[in-house]
Formats: structure tokens, sequence, C-alpha cells
């Protein structure tokens, strides 16, 4: 405990850098997922392989991934920019398939009628398709959200400051309170990040929320 | 001199020293194997028989999906280094830290499994004078089967992952030659540790996958 109050400053700092590098593969997996999953449900062969490539990619251990990457693009091991690329890889792998199933499971008789009534496709898109695929994004997203967080932390071995270090450092230097603390934190900002998702979905899909209510 | 590093990763894979002695990639890979099988195998003896109560009873699964869900957030490198200092070297420390990560999806995989029996399917069955015992073992599981290896399967990519991250703390598997080769500035050992990894868990992966089609019942497979 007293190396916890004594190095508030140093866990600030971890958290920030932590969350430097897991918020924008969550933005991006959610944001790409919804072109690749539409692209994807336009050709059954297309749909097939994407849910296998997702699921080849999802058995890949981060760490290798982590180690692979600049050898392929570029970038360095040490770099928070590697980890935050591979995450979105992983992010996508999950978000794809559950956007893909999202759009189909919004009945086509629905979207015709929309059409009928005058929705332009991007109208139609917008404010019938995607609001009516809402519950099953967010439960993606959610999902995404909270393995990002934790697998970031991954990067610590590699050296890439995250609140992995708390681990590394915290093993190295026999601090039981530092990886406690790490344990902590990680856990504290994925259960915070996945509240605020439920949250945000309640605010904008106030439809779900009475649907709950309801639900015997 | 600038050669690329994967010719590179391909030639430190081809020397053949490196495929003997205790440090070699059999011995190196069969430890990793190890780790996989035994975290999985104990996980499995503790998580299935409860997700196939829950599942049958329907009861605490609100308990059981939060567990689950909560426990997704917990960042496997901590607990790997947590136990390590906490019970030193051995292998107890990271077979208890794949323990409590493979158990989540062997409790979803289970629990899913029996909840996945259409209830008219159950009920006949105990109109037909099943006990509960029977419905489980007869009914309930054969139709759950691939859920449940579907469990078995995430619990088992879950595994082959953190097992890598105990070598970090000192234990053996594959993981040694990405950490030898971050301690001496060797991208190429890097590479072909990761490769290694990579293509025993995909291996892993679609072994699983391929049970888990085999299992499906006949008519559920035929589209």
């Amino acid at each position: 405990m007293k190396w916890v109050l004594d190095n508030l400053d140093v866990i600030a700092a971890y958290t920030g850098a932590h969350l430097v590098q897991a918020l924008p593969p969550i933005l991006v997996a959610f944001a790409l997922s919804l072109p690749l999953a539409k692209l994807a449900n336009s050709r059954g062969w297309l749909r097939a392989s994407v849910t296998t490539t997702s699921g080849l990619m999802y058995a890949i251990p981060s760490l290798p991934l982590f180690v692979l990457l600049p050898g392929l693009i570029g970038t360095s091991v040490r770099s928070p920019l590697n980890i935050s690329i591979a995450l979105s890889l992983y992010g996508l792998a999950l978000m794809v398939p559950t956007a893909s199933d999202a759009f189909r499971s919004v009945s086509g008789d629905v979207l015709g009628s929309a059409t009928a009534q005058g929705y332009a496709p991007a109208a139609r898109f917008l404010q019938v398709e995607l609001p009516l695929a809402g519950p099953v994004l967010l439960a993606g997203v959610r999902v995404v959200a909270v393995s990002t967080i934790s697998l970031v932390t991954v990067g610590g071995v590699l050296g890439v400051p995250s609140l992995g270090m708390l681990f590394t450092d915290g093993v190295r230097r026999g601090i039981v309170a530092e990886i406690a603390a790490g344990i902590v934190v990680t856990a504290a900002l994925a259960l915070l990040t996945d509240a605020l998702l439920v949250l945000l979905g309640r605010v904008i899909m106030p439809w779900t929320r009475r649907q709950e209510g309801r639900r015997p | 001199m600038n050669q690329n590093p994967f010719l590179q990763s391909l030639h430190w894979l081809a020397e053949s020293s490196r495929w003997s002695g205790p440090d070699g990639i059999p011995i190196r890979t069969l430890e990793h194997l190890g780790y996989t099988a035994l975290g999985v195998v104990v996980a499995a003896l503790l998580a299935i028989p409860l997700g196939l109560a829950v599942g049958h009873t329907g009861r605490f699964k609100g308990l059981a999906v939060a567990t689950a869900g909560a426990a997704r957030a917990l960042p496997t490198l901590g607990l790997v280094t947590l136990f390590a200092l906490l019970m030193g070297i051995g292998l107890t420390a990271p077979l208890l830290s794949f323990v409590i990560l493979a158990i989540p999806s062997l409790l979803a995989g289970a629990y899913s499994a029996i909840e996945s029996a259409d209830p008219a399917t159950v009920d006949a069955a105990r109109a037909q004078g099943m006990t509960e015992l029977q419905i489980l073992t007869r009914v309930e599981l054969p139709l759950g089967m691939p859920l449940l290896i579907g469990g078995v399967r995430g619990a088992t990519v879950q595994v082959v992952a953190t097992a890598m991250l105990a070598a970090y703390v000192g234990n053996g598997g594959l993981g040694r030659y990405i950490f030898q080769g971050l301690g001496s500035q060797n991208y190429p050992q890097m590479i072909a540790g990761s490769l290694l990894v990579i293509a025993l868990a995909l291996l892993l992966d679609l072994a699983l996958l391929l049970l888990q089609r085999l299992t499906g019942p006949r008519s559920a497979r035929t589209p």
C-alpha cells in the first residue's frame, strides 16, 4: 500500500499512456467494422472468408503479433503505435463478424418499408438500419473495449509504457503491491469503460432501456 | 548485412542445433503443449461440471455470466507476474494463472451448451421417464457438444498465449525464444519464436474447430 501512495504519479502516467494506446484501436475497430461488415454481407463467399479469417486472427497470441508487425509494416517493437495497430487488428477480428451479424439481424421487410417510404440509401442506413443493429453492435464494442484495455499490458514485456510496466517492474523489484495496483487499475479501467459504453447505449438508444424493463 | 529479418529468422529456424537439446525447438514445443494441456484440463475439471450444473438447473446463471465477463478484464500478464512473485519459481504459479484464465471460456461454453437444447426436446425426454442425469448426458450434452468444444477452443487459445508470458518469469515453453531474443536484441530469433507459437496456436485452434464440426448433430450440419 505504501508503494501505491508513494507512486501515484507513476500510476497516473502509465494510466494515461495506457489509454492513449487502448482507445484508438477501440474506435478504429468500431468505425472500420461498419463498412467492412456491409461489404462482407453483400457477398456470401466474402462473408464466409471474413468469418474464417477473423477466427484465425483471434487465435494468434498477442505477443507474437506485436513482434511480427514491425517486420511487416516497419513500426518499432518498442513503439506504442505498434501495440495500437496490433490491437486494432484484434478489435476488427472481433467486431467485423459481430457487425455482420448485427446488420443481418435487421429485417429485410423493415428496410423495404423504409425504402418505400422514400428513405434515400444513406438516410436509410443511418436512421433505420444502424439504430436497429445498435444493440448487437454495442455488445461487440463492449467486448472489444474490455479485451483491448487488458491486452495493452502485454506490451510491458517489450518495454512499451503502459500499466503493464507495473507488472514487469514489480516482478523485477519484487514489489507485490506494484503488481496488485497494476491489476486493479487495469481491471477498473476496463470495467469503467464498459459501464460508460452501457450508459452511452442507453442514452443514444433509449428504446433498449424500456425493453429491458419490460422483459419478464 | 541489412537482410530481411524474416529470411534471417528462417535461417535461425533451419540451423540443426535448434532442433535438439533442452533449449531445442522440440523440447520447448512439448513444454508449451504440456503447459497448455495441463492448464486446460485442470480448468475443465473445475469449470465444466459447474457450467453443466448452471446450464441444467438455470440457477446462478447471472453470476456465471458476470464472472465470465469480469474475468475478461483481468490482465494476463498481471496474474502471471503476481503469482510468480507470491509463489516463486516453479510450475504452480503459471499453472494457477492458466487455470484462472481458462475457466471463463469453459464455464460459458458448458452452460451455453446445455442452454442451447430446445426446451421442448428436454421436456419430451422428461416425459419419457428419463432421469435428470440421463437428460443431461444423453440429450442436452450431445446436442450442445459443439458449443462445449467451442469453450475448450477459446480456453486453449487463451492458455497458449499465456503460456508464452510464463517464460517471462523463468519458465520454459516457446516464449523463451522471444524473451532471449529481446534480451540480446536478436530480432530474427524473436520472429522465429513468434512464428513457432503462432503455428502451434493455429494448429490447436484448427484441430479443435474440426472436432467442433465433427461433434455437431447431423441435422445441424446439413444446411
